[in-house]
């Protein structure tokens, strides 16, 4: 497997980089002291084809390996987590349609996804049902050319200001927690569909992290991704890959503290001398930038695990999640020390990162799925079967 | 036809040859950010419809090739690189004489410019390239307009501005008030990989070392730092009426209040 950075993926990175430092930064702690949907820079990402980078060239994307996708997520995270999340919430939305949609929903809704005119969600998690999907209780009942979806999500990034929401619901309650669940593609706009609450977050403040109601919402059976039942099995193909996108998320935010901290250290003197010059300082410097290097190579992988479609993806992406989350934490925690009482204030942007951190260790799977994950496949390397509870 | 420059970025660290040169290979390099202006002046106009085609023009090594690359990504048809072993040193005169001999092969209708690079700093090459071959020259415009077979800038006086016309081809140098430059797109990154780049060497536009007298007229015979500033004095430990006589004695010994 190779996974080595070439000259495009340098010159998209000193792009991206570009336009991240000079566009996205100035506004990161204002979109965080407001908890306001950055709309300017969602257009300027539409603009700039950055929400395009899923979606195949003849649907209006740019079809990026999965080493840029991840490059693209990690140099905007660098900058501001929340703006992050435009760019790889509009693959997670529209994954399913890539994944499991025929090529008229496909022809539908990608290239107005891939444009950036919508904006796509993904509807999975509701109260009762956040790790374990199988306690899904969102309900689509079978109505002639259509079904009537009734229920409501929880935690669904970007569920109030997205145009089409891929919603997971059961379809056979009956046939018993996966196995009874559907895919659906729900437009926002349809009569019963609500977004009647915005969580309150500790990060990614700006990202409208939605609850959703929907109430008898039709929707045509043409909107069905895949065959009843197959809901599951969408989902997890679907959070498989996305996952990676989280881990390039996380190495974001870590180098974007990481980088924050040598330029504080650089200048800040005490005891007569520059941060920069005491070892202590400099071991903890040490630890964090390998620490982000370790999880960037390790997402990379994981991207080229995902390009190959490698029947263990799940594994790779799930490792890389789970480590890239892990260190994001420990290092913003870390600059935040290195800053002192200076970076536990608004006035420098380190304790926006580990507040922004902590997030990657919960969403599209907690750190302890991760695991979950990376230990079946593990085992079934190994030959050990599964034995049922 | 926009004529750029590779440049070293602001923020790299310059180093240079035991001939006085700036070692380019050494630095980052950047399109001169002035350029950056004229480029979004020429796509300007080719998104109005007044100009059919834009294409760049660069002299330099072989790099300045990715400086042409990034110009294509941010829009325009094709690029030409002039680059040939005996250009190395070439100062404003033989960069001059070889975009001049260049463009009249070109043969553009504008040849448009950044009103000065970010290293040199000379400002003469529009003057120089307009004098040698012979055209009108539409200097420091804050606009650029081609209205039917005319050009017209208008450019910015102490007390308001002077609009200045001539009739097609001319040699023209744009401001930074012509509008923030673009971003390149992704698929305008992508498109630039397939536009056509062509490279020419001195031969290709009819000239000799003998034109050039030896690549310049110009030696650069030192190059120094600036001078370091005195270290800043430090009003502590006193108390804060101590403190503001002593700022304000500073200050009125300076002229300064």
């Amino acid at each position: 497997m190779t996974y080595r950075p070439t000259a495009d993926h340098d010159e998209l990175r000193a792009v991206v980089r570009e336009l991240a430092d000079e566009r996205v930064a100035p506004r990161a702690a204002e979109i965080d002291a407001t908890s306001e949907f950055p709309w300017d820079l969602k257009e300027l990402l539409a603009k700039q084809d950055l929400l395009g980078i899923a979606f195949p060239a003849r649907f209006g994307g740019t079809e990026l390996d999965n080493i840029s996708q991840a490059i693209v997520v990690e140099e905007i995270a660098r900058a501001d987590a929340t703006t992050s999340l435009i760019v790889l919430v509009q693959k997670l939305g529209a994954l399913p349609i890539l994944l499991a949609g025929s090529e008229e929903q496909q022809a539908r809704y990608l290239p107005r996804l891939a444009s950036g005119e919508w904006i796509a969600a993904f509807g999975l998690t509701e109260a009762g049902a956040g790790s374990d999907v199988a306690g899904i209780r969102m309900r689509a009942r079978r109505d002639g050319d259509d079904y009537l979806l009734s229920g409501s999500k929880r935690f669904i990034t970007h569920g109030s200001i997205a145009n089409i929401v891929t919603i997971i619901a059961a379809t056979d309650p009956e046939a018993g927690g996966r196995k009874g669940l559907s895919a659906f593609i729900v437009e926002a706009d349809s009569p019963g569909f609500s977004a009647p609450r915005l969580e309150h977050k500790m990060g990614i403040r700006g990202s409208p992290t939605a609850e959703l109601h929907l109430d008898d919402v039709r929707v045509p059976v043409a909107n069905r991704l895949g065959a009843e039942g197959e809901g599951f099995a969408v989902a997890m193909a679907t959070l498989d890959r996305s996952r990676l996108s989280i881990a390039a998320q996380a190495v974001g935010i870590a180098q974007g503290a990481l980088d924050f901290a040598v330029g504080y250290a650089a200048q800040r003197e005490q005891f007569g001398e520059r941060l920069a010059d005491m070892q202590g300082i400099q071991f903890m410097l040490a630890d964090m930038a390998s620490g982000v290097e370790a999880a960037r190579q390790l997402t990379y992988a994981a991207a080229a695990a995902v390009d190959a479609n490698a029947p263990d993806l799940a594994y790779w992406t799930s490792s890389a999640k789970l480590i890239a989350g892990d260190m994001a934490m420990r290092v913003t925690t870390d600059a935040v020390q290195v800053l002192g009482g200076y970076g536990y204030v608004t006035e420098y942007p380190v304790e926006r990162m580990m507040r922004d951190a902590k997030i990657t260790q919960l969403y599209e799977g907690t750190q302890q799925i991760q695991r979950m994950i990376v230990a079946r496949q593990v085992l079934r390397r190994a030959g050990v079967s599964r034995q049922s509870r | 036809m926009v004529c750029i420059k590779q440049v070293p970025a602001t923020t790299a660290e310059k180093r240079y040859t035991a001939d006085l040169r700036l070692d380019r290979a050494a630095a980052e390099a950047v399109i001169n950010p002035l350029d950056e202006y004229a480029i979004e002046q020429a796509l300007r106009l080719q998104e109005s419809g007044a100009v059919e085609s834009v294409g760049f023009l660069s002299m330099g090594p072989e790099q300045s090739a990715e400086a042409l690359r990034r110009a294509l990504a941010m829009g325009g048809d094709d690029a030409t690189l002039v680059t040939d072993p005996l250009l190395v040193g070439a100062d404003a005169w033989a960069t001059a004489r070889v975009l001049a001999s260049a463009l009249d092969k070109l043969a553009p209708d504008v040849s448009l410019m950044g009103m000065a690079s970010d290293d040199a700093r000379g400002s003469l090459i529009p003057g120089a390239v307009a004098a040698m071959r012979g055209l009108p020259l539409l200097s420091y415009g804050s606009e650029l307009r081609i209205e039917g077979s005319s050009a017209r800038v208008r450019r910015l006086t102490a007390d308001g501005f002077d609009i200045v016309e001539a009739p097609l081809p001319v040699v023209a140098s744009v401001t930074d008030q012509v509008g923030e430059p673009r971003y390149a797109s992704l698929k305008g990154i992508m498109a630039a990989k397939r536009k056509p780049m062509e490279t020419w060497d001195l031969a290709d536009i009819g000239l000799s070392s003998d034109d050039l007298h030896g690549a310049a007229l110009t030696r650069v015979v030192e190059t120094r730092k600036p001078e370091a500033k005195p270290p800043t004095e430090r009003v502590e430990n006193v108390s804060a009426d101590e403190a503001v006589t002593r700022i304000a004695d500073w200050l009125a010994a300076r002229k300064l209040i």
